[in-house]
Parts: structure tokens; C-alpha cells; sequence
């Protein structure tokens, strides 16, 4: 009798070995930052200290912001509700450290993409959600107009652990001016100094020069020069190593871009419900299986545009009306004069 | 009965062993399923970021390996100013605090009691930001003496241009060197045949009698070059020439030693505090003068009770002038353990690195102050 009951017992832990092996590999099929994910119920995104039109907080702690709606997409496909997000603030020596150790699941923080990122310490870059370039600001009246007016010992304010202090180095280099490197933590603190006179020309991505602009005692006095000395493709970043949930991400992204290339708003996405275009039907998710690829459900897609928008409205909301940057530049579309070009979703 | 002694121990040592054991695999273990490499390479290769101020030659075309070397030297810079300033500042206040007039005593005790409630970042923040932006422009600014500028891009003044300067140096030391032999002499003197030799005299006449000397016969000549005002743009102007401090030291320094001199003021109205009143008074009635009664009575004892927590607030300066990366100047935390791990993203090697040099030079500090606490220790007979 006793000697039944245990093989019963081997029997019965044989089996429950077997059964936990494989909804262990089912899920981690399914991506483990997904499953943490969802078993959290939000979305861990990093962001900037505050850069208004990428990732800002007003006063309430709302976040806003092209980099935010990202993140938003994201939270609105995987959990089916943007606002499932939670944020954390991060300096720009901080963020990579933040994402490869695990603190957050996205990057959205106006990051450059360059090989040596990509291919060096852990990370993989899903897309591009803006694509920008290094510029320069000065005093209005220093009565400099172009980069070819500045001279040796100018002083130039920036921030350390970007791209940006590689660019102006090769910049300065190249043309023979010697230059005084005055480089800060943060960016309200080089927008300080340079406001107080410490420097006389404020350097980094153009983008955010015309929203720290913004910031200035008096933003008339300031301008930004029409030279851009670098590329500066800025987009979203996941870790690397769990390639569903960079596809969800990167797919996030150009399910916004797709969506206003085929004029799908978030007001008349429930009318395409019934367009007569497959392609708009895929992306509003009355059509195919698309979801099911991420283990994701079909109206992930539908829901990125309803609840967030898409990406034209994303860049009107939050850069081209708060008169950041009103021309979009090279952020249009592939088919109206831009370089926004995305895979189709099908 | 050893064993039992050793074995506690033993076990001790295992369980640290095995705890650092297991943070390296852990770590080791999650870099490699991130993808991330581990390694010291990094430090031969081209670093490719310019640094805004450097003792030593440096650019962007130098090593990571020097990029350290610069932010270390900064540090040290900054940490060794800071030390002199904050024991100047501090010897003063603290014997200020003692003074028999109420007013110098109760300015000194409000100085005190300001400068060291105020969180130190805070205080790096007013000096940058605030007393910065109150200071004229280049072009506004009015010469001090004649020659010294202080702007809001840095101050400038002056810079020697020496000529022949190692044996202007060699002759300092040999100067040094004939002053500690006349000392050592003059002691025996005083001890052996009670005679007094006018020491400070002849030492002060040593200090200056052999490095002018090398003027007149060792070829050795100073000039000077005085800061220019050159105009950039239309309302951008610099200072060229002299000897430049950016306002980015200037504020530090003056934050760091304005507050840990509290610190130290403290710790010497303490331990002149701690000697005895009997002690003065004992050698006033033997004899001793007001300067005898303080050099060989008052300090002795009361060194020994200033220097072990001295000690401990020039290490907190030496550590705080990490709170620099917040004001842009280029010390081991802003160029190192800021703009070098960005570039290379070898978190784990730069922090350990930058660790491991506070470290030593922290121990270097304690060790350098117990060794001048051992020395000035009352040997009891």
C-alpha cells in the first residue's frame, strides 16, 4: 500500500515537473518583458529630465510628448490602456545603465542611434521617431548668423555623455578653432549657464535647442543657427535580447507612422473599421492576424491609434503647436517631401 | 584554544569571500546574457571628447587612460585648495570663536552655524549660479590692480614667464634644506650650551638671500604676460594671455572650503578648549611669555586633539568635490565616471575605477595624518 502511494507520488511530481517546463517555455516564447509586463500591469519607460515636445511633465506630473507617446503606443497595444505608463526621469549618463540593468523596459529619451550604441553595450534601437540634427544657438546680438562667424576661444555649453560633445569636438577640430568645452550633468544647467552669459554659444540637437529655447529668460534674444553639423536619428531602445518585445516596440512606432501614411486618425479609426483598403483594415485590426505574431491580441493596433493617435497628430500635439519646431522638416512622410518611411504592416 | 580563536575568524573571512564571490558571478553572469563585454581595453583607446580645463596636455586624440589622468589631477586640484583654504579659514573662525570681543565671537559663531546648516550642493549652486550671474561680462569688467579681471567666463590675472626656472627651484630647496640644518644646529645649541640662535631670522634671510642670488648669477629672469581683452563677436569678448581660472574652480573652491572650515573651526575651538586653564596658568608662573605659553604649551595639546577630526573633514572635502560635475567642472566624477563611461557604456570598470581611487586617496590623507598625529603625540615619559 505504502509502497503504491509513493510511485503515485513520483508519478504526480514527474508530471507537475512537466507541466510548469512547458508554460515556462510557452511564456518565455511569449517574451519575458512582456509577461513582467503584463504581471505588473504597466509599462516601464525611461525618459528626459524635461525636454518640452520629446518628455515633459507639467505641474500635475503628466508626461507629454513625442518620446511619451511612444511609450504610450506601447502600454495602449500590450495592456490596452496608454495611460498604463510609468515613468522615470533620467539624465543622459544615467539612461543606458537604467536599461541594461533592468530598471526600465524602454528607452523613449530623444537617444541617438549610433553603432557603437547598438552594437556595444546591450542595447538594440527599434526605429526612428525623429530624425534631428546638431546645431548651434547664440545671442541674437552677438550679430552671429553662421557657424563660419565663430572664432578661437569661443566657449560653447553642452552636456556631457552625448553625442553631442563628440560632434562639436570633430566640428571645432576640422575647422582649426580652438574652443572652451564647458559641459553639465543636466540640461537645466547648461541652459543656465548659458543664459547668464558663461558661454557664448549653446550647442545640441537642434530639436532641443528650439524647445530649451523655450525655457530662456527671454527667448527672443536667443537664435538658432541654420547649420547642422551632425545626424542625429533619435528613437525609441530596448534591451537587447528579447526580440518580441523589441518588435512589439518597434512595430508600436510604425503602426503610428503607418497609420497617418493611410490617414487613420484617432477620430475615424472606427469607420476604416470598414474601409474598403486591406491595408488600412490590417492596421485598424478588422482584418488579418497581425497581434498574434507578439501573442498580442488583434486590435493592439487599433488601440495604439484610437487612444494615442497617430504619429502626424503626436507631432502636432506636442511640437508643432507648442511652436517648438511648427515645420516638420525632414519628420513628414515619405510621400509629402520627408524621410518617414516605414515597413508595411502586413 | 588557538583554534578557537581562529576559527570564528575564518569563518568570517568565508562569508565575505563568498559574498563577493557571489556578486561577480551575478554581475558576470548578467553581462554576458546582455551582451555586454567586460574589460579594461577601453582605457588605451582614443577617447575623442575635449575637456574644458587640464593640468597636462590633453585632447580628444589622447587615450581614455589620460582622460582619467585629467580628471584625477582636477580633483586633486580642487581637493588640495580646498584643504589649505577651509584650514586657513578654519584656524581663524575657530580661534575667532574664543575671542575675548563680543563682536568678532558672535560673528564668527553665526558664520559657523550659517555655513554649516546649509546643504554644500546648495552652496556650489549659489556660488556658480547666483554670485556668477551677478558678475560683469568681459568687456564691462574693470581691472583689480591694474591687470586682474573678474568675469563671468573666469577670473585672470597676470601669469609669470619664467626663465631658468629648474635652478630657481633647485635654489628654493637647497634654501629649504640649509634652513632645517641651521633648525637641527640652533636645537642642539640651545639643549647643549643653552645658547639662543635668532632662528626665524636666519631662516627667513636664507629663504630670500639664496633664490635672489640665482638672479643676479644663475641666468634666471621673470617677465610677465598680461590678459588681453579680444572680442569674438559683436558682444562676445574674452580674455587672452595670463593665467586663467575658470569660474567653475573658483566656486568650488570657495564652496567647499567655506563650509568644511566650520567643521574645522569647531574642531579647533575644541581642542584649544580642551587644554587646561591650569596648564596656561602654570606656565605663566614659571615664566614662559604669551608666544612661549602658546607654542610649547597651548598647541602641542591641543594638536592632538584638533588633528583626528580634522582629519575627517579634509577627507569629506576631498569626497565632496565630486558634487563638481554639477557645476561643469572637469574633476574624476564629470570626466570619468560621467563622460567616459557614457562614451564607452563600461559601467562596472569606471565606477570600480573611480571607486578605487577615492579610496586611495582617502587612505592616503588618513595615512598621511596619522603619521603627523604620531609625531606631534605627547611621548609620555
Amino acid at each position: 500500500m505504502f509502497k503504491h502511494l509513493k510511485q503515485l507520488t513520483s508519478l504526480v511530481a514527474m508530471v507537475a515537473v512537466l507541466f510548469t517546463f512547458t508554460t515556462e517555455t510557452m511564456a518565455a516564447k511569449k517574451s519575458k518583458t512582456l509577461k513582467n509586463t503584463q504581471k505588473k500591469g504597466f509599462v516601464r519607460c525611461g525618459v528626459s529630465q524635461g525636454l518640452p515636445g520629446f518628455s515633459n511633465a507639467d505641474a500635475a506630473g503628466n508626461w507629454t510628448g513625442v518620446d511619451v507617446d511612444v511609450c504610450r503606443a506601447v502600454a495602449a497595444a500590450v495592456l490596452g490602456d496608454a495611460s498604463k505608463v510609468k515613468y522615470t526621469p533620467l539624465s543622459a549618463k544615467e539612461r543606458f545603465t537604467a536599461l541594461t540593468s533592468g530598471e526600465i523596459d524602454i528607452l523613449s529619451r530623444n537617444t541617438t542611434w549610433t553603432l557603437s550604441r547598438d552594437a556595444d553595450i546591450g542595447l538594440t534601437f527599434v526605429g526612428v521617431n525623429f530624425y534631428d540634427g546638431q546645431g548651434f544657438m547664440v545671442r541674437k546680438s552677438s550679430g552671429i548668423t553662421s557657424t563660419d562667424q565663430f572664432k578661437n576661444g569661443i566657449s560653447a555649453c553642452t552636456n556631457i555623455g552625448t553625442t553631442t560633445e563628440l560632434n562639436m569636438r570633430d566640428f571645432f577640430n576640422s575647422r582649426g578653432i580652438s574652443y572652451e568645452p564647458v559641459a553639465f550633468e543636466k540640461a537645466d544647467e547648461v541652459v543656465a549657464a548659458y543664459d547668464a552669459g558663461r558661454c557664448d554659444t549653446y550647442t545640441t540637437d537642434k530639436s532641443g535647442l528650439a524647445a530649451q529655447r523655450t525655457k530662456m529668460s527671454n527667448p527672443d534674444e536667443h537664435i538658432v543657427l541654420p547649420e547642422t553639423i551632425s545626424k542625429e536619428p533619435l528613437g525609441p531602445v530596448v534591451r537587447q535580447g528579447d526580440s518580441v518585445w523589441e518588435d512589439i516596440v518597434r512595430w508600436s512606432l510604425n503602426t503610428m507612422i503607418e497609420a497617418e501614411e493611410y490617414g487613420i486618425t484617432s477620430g475615424n479609426a472606427d469607420m476604416m473599421k470598414t474601409s474598403d483598403n486591406p491595408a488600412i483594415k490590417r492596421l485598424v485590426g478588422s482584418e488579418g492576424e497581425l497581434g498574434a505574431a507578439f501573442g498580442l491580441d488583434n486590435d493592439w493596433s487599433y488601440r495604439i491609434i484610437t487612444q494615442v493617435g497617430n504619429y502626424g497628430e503626436s507631432y502636432k500635439r506636442n511640437i508643432a503647436d507648442t511652436g517648438i519646431l511648427p515645420d516638420r522638416g525632414p519628420n513628414e512622410l515619405w510621400t509629402k517631401g520627408g524621410i518617414l518611411y516605414v515597413p508595411p504592416a502586413r | 584554544m588557538k583554534l578557537k580563536k581562529i576559527l570564528p575568524q575564518l569563518a568570517t573571512l568565508f562569508v565575505v569571500v563568498l559574498i563577493f564571490g557571489f556578486f561577480t558571478m551575478n554581475a558576470q553572469l548578467n553581462m554576458e546574457n546582455r551582451g555586454i563585454d567586460f574589460g579594461y581595453g577601453f582605457l588605451t583607446q582614443e577617447s575623442s571628447f575635449d575637456v574644458q580645463f587640464s593640468l597636462i596636455e590633453y585632447s580628444g586624440s589622447d587615450s581614455y587612460g589620460r582622460a582619467y589622468l585629467v580628471g584625477l589631477l582636477n580633483t586633486l586640484l580642487v581637493s588640495v585648495l580646498g584643504i589649505i583654504i577651509c584650514t586657513i579659514i578654519g584656524v581663524i573662525i575657530g580661534i575667532a570663536r574664543l575671542s575675548p570681543n563680543y563682536l568678532i565671537r558672535t560673528t564668527a559663531a553665526w558664520y559657523v552655524e550659517f555655513f554649516r546648516n546649509i546643504p554644500l550642493l546648495l552652496q556650489i549652486f549659489f556660488w556658480y549660479y547666483a554670485a556668477l550671474r551677478a558678475l560683469p561680462l568681459p568687456q564691462d569688467a574693470e581691472a583689480i590692480f591694474g591687470a586682474s579681471y573678474l568675469t563671468i567666463k573666469g577670473f585672470y590675472t597676470p601669469s609669470l614667464i619664467w626663465e631658468n626656472l629648474d635652478i630657481f627651484i633647485y635654489s628654493v630647496i637647497a634654501a629649504i634644506v640649509a634652513i632645517v640644518f641651521v633648525r637641527t644646529h640652533a636645537k642642539k645649541l640651545r639643549e647643549n650650551q643653552g645658547k639662543h640662535l635668532p632662528v626665524l631670522n636666519i631662516s627667513i634671510a636664507i629663504l630670500f638671500i639664496l633664490p635672489l642670488l640665482t638672479f643676479l648669477f644663475g641666468g634666471v629672469s621673470v617677465g610677465y604676460e598680461t590678459p588681453e581683452l579680444k572680442q569674438l563677436a559683436k558682444t562676445s569678448f574674452k580674455f587672452e594671455g595670463g593665467l586663467s581660472i575658470p569660474p567653475e574652480l573658483l566656486s568650488l573652491v570657495i564652496a567647499l572650503s567655506l563650509y568644511t572650515a566650520t567643521f574645522v573651526a569647531e574642531c579647533v575651538r575644541a581642542g584649544i578648549q580642551g587644554v587646561g586653564k591650569g596648564q596656561r596658568e602654570a606656565a605663566a608662573s614659571i615664566g614662559l611669555n604669551r608666544k612661549q605659553v602658546l607654542n610649547l604649551i597651548i598647541m602641542p595639546q591641543a594638536l592632538r586633539i584638533i588633528i583626528p577630526p580634522t582629519t575627517n573633514q579634509y577627507l569629506n572635502l576631498t569626497k565632496n568635490s565630486s558634487l563638481a560635475a554639477a557645476i561643469a567642472y572637469p574633476d574624476l566624477v564629470l570626466v570619468f565616471a560621467g563622460t567616459a563611461l557614457m562614451q564607452t557604456g563600461k559601467a562596472i570598470e569606471i565606477v570600480s575605477i573611480t571607486m578605487l581611487t577615492y579610496l586611495t586617496l582617502s587612505l592616503s590623507i588618513s595615512f598621511f595624518m596619522n603619521w603627523y598625529n604620531a609625531k606631534i603625540a605627547i611621548v609620555e615619559k
